[in-house]
């Protein structure tokens, strides 16, 4: 009955509902598009940059245009495509994981996701006007604060934007997951992917506000005339680079703490036994959380920090390998004696171990300080750090992502599909960024646009750009997959994998009020203790009720469309003051409607018990 | 049925009670907050060496801030675990930043 409706509809009405939708699961599916979308403009400048590498002096691409398309690739990989995919999976699982109905700030959810898709479109806007910034991802300061054009301009503005939803987005989670988790869900009992969740968190809660106050200082440096990181007028430059670190430095445990999480949920359900060592795990992933604070001086010892301050950091850099080595040898042990399907998800898992591994002794060697002074700025970087981000982040968005999909949408993704993917791409991965680690070695700074043909790099570098093609094969192949799958693909019951966790005792689909009665939480993996005692879904810990959910808005895409606008006047302010004008409309867009936000009451609805009995909203 | 509105009676008496103490110490603290503030700014204007000055103002500074929290936005009471590791972690690296910026750029 209500399927038939849902077919019936036009397409303006199903775009009303998702731009309106405050939904976890219609957000995840949001920013699972706005990052899938950010991913792929991302992986064109990697394939750019690759090809304008393949041999000496090349000329595919010119010297600036080249500066700016790896700050874009940087830029857009970090913040506009990884960090979108994982609040894909985290909105798409938390809430179901927890036993709850939804986040604990609905409406916050919805303007986090539009803040970061019109912050990563302010961004992008400008390579069609005038250049795009070049600064490097890092933007470090004098080279960011004297660039000429509005490139960087367009970075500062546009991470604010997208790091404001970040940040909200990181404060709905923690509220929800203090706040609402099902009767009898202890933090104990919580499964790993809600744990990193929380922990990632509090990490952005904590990280993302040094981002915004240096943004705001390159901003006034650049656009108002201070001088907080020019020398000449009494400033810093150093100052930019420890503010970007000290948030740049959690910021990649931000990004692969979930991950971690993804794979902690993956390997227990594929080799049927509990995950080992639960508790040394949660340990394992608070310690990484609280040591990612301590460590962002590692990207500055050839700054001159003197040998006392370099050795502090370094030490405290390789004391996370102990509590990341915990989780490896952990996984490996929760295979053990298990009985083991082999799938996509779990090859993308098992893939992932030896794959990160290396990141992680690459990044144990380049912790120590007075080696650094070698590898810094060389392509020996920049094959660790994808190592750790592509063979640990996208590996997990991509296990977490075969996983979940049934959840998400209902199917399971073509096996066969899956592997070519994995295959190409886990191929590809290694055929590119494990040469670096020699090319690195053999002298080859990262970030210039060519080298010379004396320089014998021509061979390391012509194997790296086969491998980027044979990635960006990979991600050809799943984004037919997901097409495929989802024009002839069959719909599955709501627990595919025979799974362990919350999320897996909803209906499929599931619907929208997730829990008509909230579950009962006798221990860890609530499902699998029910069934092992034979039953088929959880105890519910309520009598059914009345469920109150909240109303649809269209209020976060008009306060971010607001900031949108308003980014483009302070950016243009400087070549005429006319344009603050448009500043001024775009935040009087968002002051009005946060204004009627304010004063307008909105109660959310209740869906009835007799309506539910019926089978409303599903 | 008496003996449960016994208990009732004497919960309401142990509320009572707690109620009464916990006014007694916002009394206090408020009282020993408007001494400090007296202290500090007689300190300023008697016109003492800065090097001992400072440091005393920031002790009571801080001990303000504890009163404010503990006492009247009732930190001390249960159900605060989760608020006050969030409060002491966002210091911690806010602490940290700081001490960064004054000993590695400032220094």
């Amino acid at each position: 009955m209500s399927t038939t409706i849902a077919q019936k509809r036009g397409i303006g009405s199903m775009l009303w509902d998702y731009l309106t939708t405050v939904d976890h699961k219609k957000i995840a599916v949001l920013y699972l598009l706005g990052g899938g979308f950010f991913f792929i403009i991302g992986g064109l400048e990697a394939l750019a940059i690759r090809i304008q590498l393949i041999k000496p002096a090349n000329d595919f691409v010119s010297a600036g245009f080249y500066n700016e398309l790896l700050t874009m690739h940087g830029t857009t990989m970090i913040f506009l495509a990884a960090m979108p995919l994982v609040f894909a999976l985290m909105n798409a699982v938390v809430p179901l994981q927890i036993g709850a109905r939804d986040v604990a700030f609905p409406f916050l959810n919805s303007l986090g996701f539009w803040l970061f898709l019109f912050g990563g479109l302010l961004l992008n806007a400008s390579w069609f006007l005038g250049g795009a910034p070049d600064a490097g991802w890092t933007a470090y300061a004098p080279l960011s604060t004297t660039s000429p054009g509005h490139g960087v301009d367009f970075y500062v503005l546009g991470l604010q934007i997208s790091g404001a939803g970040t940040l909200i987005a990181g404060i709905n989670f923690l509220v929800t997951i203090v706040n609402m988790r099902a009767p009898g869900m202890t933090y104990m009992r919580m499964p790993l992917f809600t744990w990193t969740t929380f922990i990632v968190s509090a990490l952005i809660l904590f990280a993302f506000p040094a981002l915004t106050v240096g943004l705001f200082l390159l901003m006034f440096d650049r656009l108002f005339g201070s001088g907080f990181f020019d020398a000449s007028m009494g400033g810093n430059s150093v100052i930019w680079e420890h503010l970007f670190w000290i948030f740049g430095h959690p910021e990649v445990y931000i990004l692969i703490l979930p991950a971690f999480g993804v794979f902690s949920e993956i390997l227990p359900t594929f080799s049927r036994k509990r995950l080992f060592g639960y508790t040394a795990m949660v340990f394992a992933t608070v310690l990484i959380g609280f040591l990612g604070f301590m460590v962002w001086a590692h990207h500055m010892f050839t700054v001159g920090l003197g040998p006392a301050a370099n050795s502090i950091f370094a030490i405290a850099t390789m004391a996370i390998a102990v509590p990341t080595g915990i989780k490896i040898f952990n996984w490996l042990f929760t295979m053990w004696g298990g009985s083991i399907r082999i799938n996509s998800a779990m090859l993308w898992t098992l893939g992932f171990i030896p794959s990160f591994t290396i990141g992680g002794m690459t990044g144990v060697m380049v912790a120590a300080a007075p080696a650094d002074y070698q590898y810094h700025d060389s392509y020996f970087i920049v094959a660790h750090f994808h190592y750790v981000i592509v063979g640990g982040v996208v590996f997990g968005i991509f296990a977490g992502l075969h996983y979940w999909w049934p959840k998400m949408f209902g199917k399971i993704l073509d096996e066969t599909l899956g592997k070519i993917t994995f295959w190409t791409f886990f191929i590809g991965f290694h055929l590119t960024f494990f040469i670096q680690h020699f090319l690195g070695l053999m002298g080859m700074p990262r970030r210039y646009w060519t080298y010379g043909a004396d320089q014998q790099l021509e061979l390391g570098n012509v194997i790296s750009t086969i491998g980027a093609f044979f990635m960006a094969i990979g991600a050809i192949v799943f984004i037919y997959n997901v097409i495929i799958t989802t024009a002839k693909g069959e719909m599955v019951s709501g627990d595919p994998w025979d799974g362990r966790t919350l999320e897996w005792a909803t209906p499929n689909p599931t619907p929208h009020y997730n829990f008509a009665q909230t579950p009962l939480v006798r221990g860890l993996d609530p499902l699998w203790i029910e069934k092992t005692e034979g039953r088929k879904g959880m105890t519910p810990a309520e009598p059914l009720g009345d469920i109150h959910m909240p109303n649809p808005s269209i209020l976060p895409f008009i306060m971010s469309l607001g900031l949108f606008i308003a980014g483009f006047g302070f950016i243009y302010q400087i070549d005429d003051p006319r344009w603050l004008i448009v500043a001024i409309v775009g935040m009087g867009i968002l002051l009005g409607a946060m204004f009627i936000r304010s004063v307008k009451d909105d109660h959310g609805h209740h869906i009835h018990k007799e309506d539910l009995e019926k089978g409303a909203g599903l | 049925m008496s003996e449960n509105t016994n208990s009732t009676t004497t919960d309401l008496d142990y509320k009572k009670a707690k109620k009464k103490e916990e006014m007694k110490q916002q009394v206090v603290t408020f009282a020993l907050m408007i001494v400090f503030t007296i202290i500090a700014f007689t300190m300023v204007t008697a016109g003492l060496d800065k090097l001992f000055v400072i440091p005393i103002l920031i002790i009571l500074a801080v001990v303000q801030v504890g009163f404010q929290l503990y006492y009247f936005m009732h930190m001390s009471h249960k159900g605060h675990e989760m608020p006050s590791i969030m409060f002491y972690g966002g210091t911690a690296v806010a602490f940290l930043t700081v001490l960064t910026m004054l000993v590695l750029v400032w220094w």
